[in-house]
């Protein structure tokens, strides 16, 4: 006991000693946390809207006056023709062209039914669909204005009945993006923190030869991981209490759940991070090698942890493969226990699965880690 | 009366595939001996010496080192050695003193034992001053010295050297001899590998690797009678001259 309390001693002068490394433990993050918070959005907002108006009536004016006043777009230009829209598309100055036909406001009155042309630049897949919902909304209630005004005053009682759905959105009711997104980030910051820094640490020491010299004293392995894994321990939890309390106060995101079982998890959670990160630690030689397998595994674990694209829409083969991504746990269990109000057994199978993880993580370190050659 | 061995080593080998880096040795180190072990690089010292203090596993051989089996009894071999290793092995990213509590920590020295050690190390080397400064700050001699000493905290029968003068002045060299003398006094052996072969001449017995194998091992003087020299290089040199 007394042996691993030396080494964690140690572990802890030499990062507080470490100038460089302390800003980049704390600092970086929290930056990070602030800034994806605020950028790392889903909404679509500023579209660059362009129209090309062949009618110019009164009816044609009313729907362009539509998309001006929205909030979602930017009205760019008014182009002449769908020539000239379509080289302002090419060189990416516009994302939208409306193009409203000569004869939109008779053949409506006339008709009753016209169409409209809308080109959407879809190299951003998701935002062309986001922003095809907009424009239907947009020109839907235009409609419904202009049917109303070419109905014959005493056919208006006629109408036919809209059904309208209310929605209500539950757990995150203004749909603020940040009260799901910060959860979230808050993970990837803590996972990578925690990652690189057990990744690094005893390869750094067989760098600059001092492993060597711990291998030829009598310590056992267990007592070297635990010392060694324990400082990081302490450091992530410390990340994630700065983080929530960031959290709390610049985003005002909700705590619903128990704080002491969102700390519980996360001690589980970093675990299997430790292990993981000293498994690498293992396995190569130089620091280098190190931070290279440990981005390879973080790539790969933050873009398939339904932080950023839901898991539900990844093939079956990759939903399978999220289930050895511990950050996907985590995320889940995040924003179960903060926004939902998630109790322990609501949390069981991610708590067990990751129970599980650290573990087997943590074995394979111990088994991996060898005093002899 | 007989001297009691401390180190006994037979027919101890070790291969890499198909290349056999340690031949075959067999030696045996009596208590309070410095013994040199010499060889060019490459002859496989340090590969020898890494079996004797149990961070690489023999292919055969035996060898007990302080009584204990290297392979079977590991951890009991590791109570018992000190080490110092070619490039430098303590923390620079620690104080002197942080360096020698965590080295006495693990192992396993009570606390007021590592306070009193302490004191003692840090005033023979009269280091003062500079207990409490990064080890980084002292000059690559005086490292070695503190090594040294770190590495005799928890008082091992044997300690060994992995060329502990590598880069260090010919004034501080001389130094380190006299300290490696004085452990040697108080019974404690050395076994200490280097190139310098004015060190070899300080050495109780000396052998020689080449390619593996133990080509001569005899006190100096013997060494330099058998083939007619007058110093420990031309020694060396013969040696490793007769493979080429």
């Amino acid at each position: 006991m007394n042996t691993i309390r030396y080494i964690i001693q140690k572990e802890f002068k030499q990062i507080f000693r470490n100038k460089a490394m302390l800003p980049i433990i704390f600092v970086m993050p929290l930056i990070q946390l602030v800034i994806l918070s605020n950028a790392a959005t889903f909404e679509v907002k500023n579209i660059k809207f362009s129209y090309i108006d062949n009618d110019r009536t009164a009816f044609s004016r009313e729907l362009i006056e539509k998309f001006k006043v929205s909030s979602y777009f930017d009205v760019i230009n008014e182009f002449p023709s769908m020539k000239a829209a379509n080289s302002a598309m090419l060189e990416g100055k516009v994302a939208v062209i409306l193009e409203i036909p000569s004869h939109f406001e008779r053949n409506l009155l006339r008709d009753k039914r016209t169409g409209l042309s809308v080109t959407i630049d879809a190299i951003d897949g998701a935002a062309a669909g986001v922003e095809n919902v907009y424009i239907n909304q947009i020109v839907l209630q235009f409609n419904q204005k202009a049917r109303v005004k070419l109905m014959p005053f005493d056919n208006q009682g006629a109408l036919p009945q809209n059904i309208d759905t209310i929605p209500a959105f539950w757990y995150n009711e203004t749909l603020n993006y940040k009260t799901f997104m910060v959860p979230g980030i808050l993970v990837m910051l803590v996972t990578m923190i925690t990652l690189f820094l057990s990744g690094m640490n005893i390869v750094r020491e067989k760098e600059i030869g001092t492993l060597e010299q711990i291998n030829v004293t009598p310590i056992k392995k267990y007592q070297f991981i635990i010392g060694k894994l324990f400082p990081f321990l302490i450091l992530g939890i410390v990340l994630l209490t700065v983080g929530l309390l960031i959290a709390k106060l610049l985003f005002n995101i909700p705590m619903v759940g128990s704080i002491g079982l969102l700390y519980a998890y996360t001690v589980v959670y970093i675990l299997v991070i430790l292990g993981i990160g000293l498994f690498i630690s293992n396995f190569t030689d130089t620091q280098q090698q190190a931070m290279f397998i440990a981005w390879f595994f973080m790539v790969i674990f933050i873009l398939m942890s339904g932080l950023f694209t839901p898991i539900e829409s990844m093939p079956y083969w990759a939903q399978v493969v999220t289930e050895f991504n511990p950050i996907k746990y985590f995320v889940q269990v995040m924003r179960m226990v903060m926004l939902k109000g998630a109790g322990i057994s609501d949390i069981y199978p991610q708590f067990f699965k990751t129970l599980a993880y650290a573990l087997a993580m943590n074995g394979l370190a111990v088994l991996g880690y060898k005093k002899v050659t | 009366m007989k001297i009691e061995n401390v180190i006994a080593v037979k027919d101890l080998t070790k291969r890499f595939g198909a290349f056999t880096a340690v031949d075959h040795i067999s030696f045996e180190v009596g208590k309070g001996e410095i013994f040199g072990f010499l060889g060019a690089n490459g002859a496989g010292k340090t590969t020898a010496m890494k079996m004797l203090i149990g961070i690489s596993k023999p292919t055969s051989g035996e060898a007990t080192v302080a009584g204990f089996d290297v392979r079977k009894h590991t951890e009991e071999v590791k109570k018992s050695i000190g080490y110092m290793s070619q490039g430098f092995s303590l923390y620079n990213d620690l104080t002197i003193q942080d360096n020698i509590t965590f080295f006495g920590g693990i192992y396993g020295l009570k606390k007021t034992a590592i306070q009193e050690k302490s004191k003692l190390l840090i005033q023979d080397l009269g280091l003062e001053k500079m207990a409490n400064k990064l080890l980084g700050a002292l000059p690559l001699g005086w490292k070695q010295k503190v090594a040294f000493s770190v590495a005799l905290l928890h008082n091992p029968k044997i300690i060994f050297l992995d060329e502990p003068t590598g880069g260090v002045d010919p004034i501080t060299r001389r130094q380190f001899w006299e300290m490696i003398y004085r452990e040697a006094h108080k019974g404690i052996t050395v076994f200490v590998t280097t190139h310098y072969m004015d060190e070899a001449e300080y050495c109780d017995r000396v052998s020689i690797m080449v390619e593996g194998k133990i080509a001569a091992l005899d006190t100096p003087k013997n060494l330099k009678e058998h083939y007619q020299v007058d110093s420990m290089n031309q020694v060396f040199l013969k040696l490793a001259r007769n493979i080429e």
